[in-house]
């Protein structure tokens, strides 16, 4: 007698109660606060409300906790989440020229009004590991900056200086990135579907919302030949900046608070034509918290993306990067791990369709070579 | 507080099932046809059903009763966890039984019990592009569809025969619908292909990550591709349900132990348990 397997609730039920053990740990071992998270993660809560398309501190550390540090995963509870969120309004332009700089560098000049300012980076670390970090009581700061004020206020230099757009407009060498007259109101990608072809502000608020990893293969495969762009690091910076809402009782914006973005300017060449003088073009990458691999990688790509509209020369099957519906259609980690991890649930009706058509396809070809066994002898 | 109390009857927004229901609509308007709409980020990830739960939550009201089968099966994870993710979401009752049943989510199968008028099945759809292994662009494509230009897909039926002498496709077999739209059926084996044509039942299509719904309304017509000299034949088995000695149903294979016996049972559960509880006796039946 043969009884058939049963998934059911019960086995769920446990499943998840083993979740919550294995995402604890060692219960002997102090649990993480939300705080620690946002405090000492505090990039891959960048990550995660980037990709996540929220802005919110608190809610993607809560995230990281339950998804015990898998991001992707982390990004999906965000975006679960906020897809149930009212839309209240649209806030103004942010005004990024305005930003309250905690770094900004340009690899194009070696020095711009506002100055270079190294801020907090990776970059120039030896990557040797530090193994007093090992000890989570003897961590020690530098003399000077232990102070609880320092931490409060990271910006708190507040260097305000020109975007390298302004710099380098005025002389008209660099494209202008003004609104257009009849500048339409943003299309938002979460309410309504991808239709292509697509203009620049849908695609950028895609490839803002796109995986990382992916992003930076796709920039990094304009580098080695699979594109044809030839990009400088105009600027990048990383600072704070207000969020203005237009209230229409009081009938002017009002500030509601700041948020943390990363911006990158990339600038390439472009060869003009008969209506256009030569100029550079532009770009762009956006990113909520401190996130430069993340905004250098979204400005190669969109970059890579405008070609067309440069009239260069493309070549979509073989770089893909310049490849819109290719890029845009598979940047999005959320829909991407969904996917590929669907594979996980059942296809037996599927399998046994295939099995059965093998099975004959076997059959035939078996008797075809017996066929032609026999005639050869 | 409860989850129905913290989020709206069958979680979505009115607003959102709006949005789905005119979408729909156009749909049935037009059948085959796929309609781009909105597609919200679900709890349940994509590539799960988040189309076919999107539709489902935009029709479904208190005196629905829903059924959720996938690969023909009411109790396997993901159907479980679909029909407790609505009974969470609105409360209606919920039934194994195919005609108790006024909506119907499924993955990979139709029912083999017989729909009736007033039904409404929804299918899961992974990608509802019958055209995308051919042509990759949503453009080119778009513009294929509305000029009727199928010859790939027939060149591709055709070079199925010039290689393996038959058709290669076993599911997600391509139909036309109404004389006009070539259509995915989502992933059913094509064993299911005959039981669209004049169902009079309506069937919905949701395919999430994809943000397209298409519909086959109540009777109408749908023709799974053939050549006159190749015409188009569902799978047989040499052997009847092994739990019901049904001859009529989709049977899945079991391998029973490591010496790689196997045996063949129905895919649908409802309607297998449902013949052995009228007295239907397969060869292993208890």
């Amino acid at each position: 007698m043969y009884v058939a397997v049963k998934g059911g609730e019960r086995a769920i039920a446990k499943s998840h109660e083993l979740l919550a053990r294995a995402r604890r740990g060692d219960p002997g071992v102090p649990e993480l606060s939300i705080a620690q998270i946002k405090e000492q993660l505090r990039l891959a809560v960048a990550r995660v409300m980037s990709e996540g398309s929220l802005y919110d501190e608190d809610l993607a550390a809560l995230a990281i906790k339950q998804a015990a540090g898998d991001l992707i995963e982390a990004i999906f509870l965000l975006r679960a989440y906020r897809t149930t969120l009212p839309r209240l309004s649209e806030s103004q332009p942010l005004a990024t020229g305005r930003m309250r700089l905690a770094r900004r560098i340009s690899a194009a000049f070696k020095d711009l009004p506002g100055g270079q300012v190294l801020g907090p980076t990776y970059d120039y670390t030896q990557r040797l590991l530090d193994f007093s970090l090992m000890d989570e009581v003897s961590e020690t700061m530098p003399a000077g900056a232990a102070s609880a004020e320092a931490f409060a206020e990271p910006f708190a230099e507040s260097i305000v200086a020109p975007g390298i757009g302004e710099l380098l407009g005025r002389e008209g060498l660099l494209e202008a990135a003004l609104p257009k007259a009849d500048d339409p109101a943003p299309y938002d990608l979460t309410r309504d579907p991808l239709l292509f072809p697509v203009d620049r502000a849908t695609r950028l608020q895609n490839l803002a919302r796109g995986d990382e990893g992916f992003l930076l293969a796709m920039g990094y495969s304009t580098q080695r030949g699979y594109s044809t762009t030839h990009p400088f690091a105009g600027e990048i910076r990383h600072g704070a900046v207000p969020v203005e809402v237009f209230v229409d009782e009081l009938g002017f914006a009002v500030e509601v608070g700041e948020i943390e973005l990363t911006e990158c300017q990339l600038i390439t060449d472009f060869e003009g034509s008969a209506t256009q003088a030569p100029q550079f073009t532009r770009g762009y990458g956006l990113a909520f918290g401190h996130a430069e691999r993340k905004a250098m990688a979204m400005a190669l790509v969109d970059r890579a993306l405008r070609a067309r509209e440069f009239g260069e020369q493309i070549n979509l099957r073989d770089h893909p990067a310049n490849n819109e519906e290719f890029v845009l259609s598979h940047s999005d980690n959320v829909e991407a791990s969904g996917f590929v991890q669907h594979l996980k649930l059942p296809h037996y009706v599927d399998f046994q369709s295939n099995l059965d058509l093998l099975r004959r396809l076997r059959t035939e070809w078996e008797a075809a070579r017996a066929a032609a066994n026999r005639e050869a002898a | 507080m409860s989850v129905q109390d913290g989020y709206n009857f069958a979680y979505l927004d009115e607003q959102t099932k709006r949005m789905i229901r005119r979408a729909l609509l156009k749909a049935v308007a037009i059948p085959g046809y796929q309609v781009p709409f909105g597609s919200r980020e679900m709890p349940l990830p994509y590539g799960w059903g988040t189309g076919g739960i999107q539709v489902t939550a935009s029709l479904i009201g208190a005196d629905d009763v829903l059924k959720v089968i996938d690969q023909g099966a009411d109790d396997t994870t993901n159907a479980v966890n679909i029909r407790s993710f609505f009974r969470k979401v609105t409360g209606v009752a919920t039934t194994e039984q195919t005609r108790e049943a006024t909506l119907i989510q499924t993955r990979h199968r139709i029912p083999e019990t017989p729909l009736a008028a007033g039904q409404i099945l929804v299918f899961q759809v992974p990608i509802p592009e019958p055209l995308r292994w051919l042509e990759p662009r949503e453009a080119e494509t778009r513009t294929m569809h509305a000029l009727r230009e199928y010859g790939v897909m027939h060149v591709k039926l055709y070079e199925d025969i010039a290689r393996h002498g038959r058709i290669a496709t076993t599911y997600d077999y391509p139909v036309i619908v109404n004389d006009h739209y070539l259509m995915r059926p989502s992933p059913i084996p094509k064993f299911d292909n005959p039981k669209l044509h004049r169902n009079p039942a309506l069937m919905l299509f949701g395919a999430g990550r994809e943000k397209r719904v298409y519909a086959v309304p109540p009777y109408t017509d749908v023709r799974s591709l053939d050549f006159d000299d190749h015409p188009f034949a569902i799978e047989r088995w040499e052997q009847p349900c092994a739990l019901c000695a049904a001859t009529d149903s989709y049977l899945d294979e079991i391998i029973l132990d490591d010496a790689g016996n196997r045996m063949f049972v129905c895919s649908d559960t409802e309607y297998c348990a449902g013949r052995q509880a009228a007295g239907h006796k397969g060869a292993l039946a208890a």
